[in-house]
């Protein structure tokens, strides 16, 4: 496959998966200002929202105070914030666009209609409607982009490249999730176990659709340490790190190719070390630090992709295969 | 201007024998089914985003060509004739091609003046002595055709143009051919129309055969300028359906005179390249030094024989209207016959009596710029304003060089709907002919439609719409 088809493709489900978990966290972050306390400060939770999303300074060269209004404005609509929603799926469609002839029309169609629908909303703004149901659109349009692509189109390296994008950006996006809740909301003593504790990390768990799924599992109270379990840990969980790093690790053995061997190593490793790994050696070691250092693998992990199959370094290598 | 040549009804009113069959059906087909199934027509082609991209406009919604449901049906035996002329019009242009690039002998013999081939700024000095595979250059040419009263000749086919650089519009002939089928498939039951789909196929197979020497299982492409040309739904298209790599310049890389595609496998060499860029774009180490679109080095792989392109650098010489006039000659002087399709008639203004005959006459005729294309350096005298008149008539008498001019040829009408209902409108028809080891074409063409009550300008950049084309088979 082209380099630039590959790109287009990976691109075009991450920004789409991106939009998708812009959205959870949204959601979460707003349910929990919801939950007025009064021992927290006002715009607690946007702020730690901006600050995990990296784009805390972006925010503050154009916004005064972090406002439930204003960091919803600036995630879902502002055209000049690369992460918003509004570009994730801008970019979504237009990668697609650039490998409309790769990928099914059905594709196309869904990721060209979900841009279109996207312009409107952002010139009648996410108020109109309901905040929460503009989260519910943007889910349901990246479940059908993603059940579209399942449903239609042949299982070859561009189906691939596909389920690469959005496994990786999942991976990313549920870590930060989490670390969102634990370090930046650390609860006090006195409210561990407390109503409010539980609101939130119910919130959390309803952020990526893990609140049923966490009762089935636990059949008990919701504690951090097994929602953390449950996200990190748990191979049947559809969002968990686990289930993401499985599924990228088995992507990349599939598409292989000649310069992938650095990377499929360092997947290899990744998934390795959290097979082995235990919520307690987690918690004992520092949630926080565990998530930070694991973002900071699946950057690594997206840095080798670029390189194995996207950038090419071709013109410098081809001597030893001149003849072909 | 006189009546023109009506394809579906002859001057006493009566059906031609072609149309019967349609005109029947027509009649017995209630008026809001037909309502439908135009909407149904528009809503597929929307939702299919067969579009004509006009990115960037500030309302960035990409625009339909209007599609029309009333065909073109063009008898057998005539699209025989059709066929023949376009098969030895195209021999000899490729002759042409290859003369010039190589011997001259055409120039030699005093057949053509040697000052306008060799002047012409479509002439690539560059192009001089290589040689490419079969000796074809004009792989895809796409012939402009159109029908008119001339003198005592009634419904002639006239060659308007010969379009031989990227020719672009055959996916809307395929396009149109399925939607057609779709809507009225008791239509296509009923008679026997010539099919067209197997298109991709032969032109596949074109481009094979002239793929370098020695290459057995040779790598094809479609080269697109990007995804903001105005025809990249076309590229896309055409890629998807012969199942090759759709690629812009920075797919490819050249190394050791040879081309390569950047893969997720590594570099797979390119063997042929149908290019949708023009000549100037292709390579900015040989052409227009500031191109992004094109590869560097992409020529020097082309000289040493190691990729094909189709079309060759260099064709824009053999359809400039300049040149245009000396085609019948090329046939006489290549093939040793006499040109079976032919040429409108045409002044060329480097000749005084031609240029005061014009002068004197600009209110009839049509006048067009050498090197121009897409209908926009045009002067058409009975629709023009005085002063537009008189805007061209400096311009000619500035450079009369620069000018060739014809007669206003009332090109044949087709019933046509519109917004009061069915109504003659100006058609012409440009088939596909395919070049390589041999010449394959389908039979048909796109027919564009000039939308607008009167218009005689059917390009789609200037308001003009498409309709199905049907060569019928056997006697009918």
């Amino acid at each position: 496959m082209l380099s630039s088809t590959a790109d287009h493709l990976y691109w075009m489900a991450r920004s789409m998966e991106r939009a998708e978990n812009t959205a959870r966290m949204l959601d979460v972050t707003y349910r929990m200002s919801l939950l007025k306390r009064a021992l927290i400060e006002p715009h607690h939770e946007w702020r730690a929202m901006l600050s995990i999303s990296g784009l805390h300074e972006d925010f503050e060269a154009r916004y005064d105070v972090p406002s439930a209004d204003n960091v919803l404005h600036f995630m879902a609509l502002d055209e000049k914030n690369p992460g918003s929603i509004y570009n994730s799926i801008f970019k979504a469609r237009e990668n697609a666009r650039a490998v409309r002839g790769s990928i099914t029309s059905e594709m196309w169609e869904t990721l060209n209609s979900t841009w279109l629908e996207m312009r409107r909303i952002q010139g009648d703004g996410i108020a109109a409607d309901g905040v929460s149901r503009f989260f519910d659109w943007v889910k349901e349009r990246s479940h059908l982009s993603r059940g579209i692509a399942h449903g239609t189109m042949l299982r070859d390296n561009t189906f691939r490249f596909i389920r690469l994008g959005n496994f990786l950006e999942r991976a990313d996006n549920t870590a930060r999730i989490l670390d969102v809740k634990y370090h930046i909301l650390l609860p006090s003593p006195k409210d561990v176990g407390g109503a409010a504790d539980y609101y939130q990390w119910s919130s959390v768990l309803r952020s990526v659709s893990a609140f049923e799924s966490y009762r089935r599992v636990y059949r008990d109270q919701i504690t951090p340490k097994r929602v953390a379990e449950l996200l990190i840990l748990r191979p049947d969980m559809a969002r968990s790190l686990i289930t993401c790093v499985d599924e990228v690790n088995r992507l990349l053995h599939e598409i292989d190719g000649p310069r992938a061997s650095e990377l499929l190593n360092r997947c290899g490793l990744l998934r390795t070390r959290l097979h082995a790994e235990t919520i307690d050696g987690i918690f004992d070691y520092g949630l926080h630090e565990y998530l930070s250092e694991f973002l900071e693998q699946i950057y690594e992990l997206g840095n080798l992709i670029n390189t194995a199959y996207f950038w090419s370094t071709d013109e410098l290598r081809l001597p030893e295969m001149a003849g072909n | 201007m006189k009546t023109a040549y009506n394809e579906m009804y002859a001057t006493d009113g009566s059906v031609r024998e072609n149309y019967r069959n349609y005109a029947d059906w027509l009649k017995a087909t209630p008026e809001d089914v037909i309502v439908r199934k135009r909407e149904a027509a528009d809503i597929a082609f929307h939702r299919a985003g067969i579009t004509f991209a006009v990115y960037g406009e500030t309302n960035s919604q990409e625009r339909l060509i209007p599609f029309d449901i009333v065909p073109r049906i063009i008898p057998a035996r005539e699209w025989t004739r059709l066929e023949q002329g376009l098969r030895q019009r195209v021999s000899a242009l490729n002759a042409f091609l290859h003369d010039i690039y190589h011997d001259q002998e055409i120039l030699k013999a005093g057949r053509i003046p040697a000052r306008q081939v060799l002047g012409n700024s479509q002439f690539r000095q560059e192009m001089a002595g290589v040689d490419v595979p079969e000796n074809i250059y004009a792989h895809i040419a796409g012939v402009d055709l159109v029908r008119a009263d001339h003198g005592s000749q009634l419904g002639e086919y006239y060659v308007l143009e010969d379009n031989l650089r990227t020719p672009s519009g055959v996916s809307y002939m395929l396009e149109n051919r399925k939607m057609m089928m779709r809507l009225f498939p008791d239509l296509f039951s009923s008679q026997k129309i010539s099919p067209v789909e197997h298109y991709p196929d032969l032109l596949l197979n074109n481009l094979r055969s002239v793929a370098p020497h020695g290459i057995t299982n040779p790598n094809v492409v479609v080269l697109t300028p990007g995804q903001y040309n105005s025809a990249y739904f076309e590229h896309a298209f055409l890629a998807q359906q012969m199942g090759v790599e759709l690629v812009d310049g920075n797919d490819l890389f050249v190394k050791n005179e040879t081309v390569y595609m950047r893969t997720t496998e590594g570099p797979l060499r390119v063997d042929v390249i149908y290019r949708r860029i023009d000549d100037d774009f292709l390579d900015p180490l040989t052409f227009n030094k500031d191109s992004m679109l094109g590869v560097p080095g992409l020529f020097s792989a082309y000289r040493a024989g190691n990729v094909t392109l189709a079309n060759a650098v260099g064709t824009g010489i053999a359809d400039d209207k300049a040149i245009y006039v000396y085609v019948p000659e090329m046939i006489r002087f290549y093939c040793g016959e006499e040109p079976i399709l032919s040429n409108v008639p045409t002044w060329e203004l480097s000749k005084p009596d031609d240029l005061a005959y014009v002068l004197a006459h600009l209110p009839e005729l049509v006048v067009k710029e050498v090197h121009g294309s897409g209908g926009y350096g045009m002067l058409v005298g009975p629709t023009a304003s005085a002063a537009e008149i008189r805007l061209f008539r400096d311009k000619i008498t500035a450079h009369p060089a620069n000018y060739i001019a014809q007669p206003t040829l009332a090109l044949s009408t087709c019933p046509t709907f519109v917004e009061s209902g069915v109504a003659p409108r100006h058609i012409d028809l440009r088939p596909y002919v395919l070049s390589g080891k041999e010449i394959t074409m389908v039979p048909g063409g796109l027919t564009r439609v000039a939308l607008k009550d009167g218009s005689l300008v059917v390009n789609s950049s200037q308001g003009g719409g498409t309709k199905d084309t049907w060569v019928l088979e056997g006697d009918n």
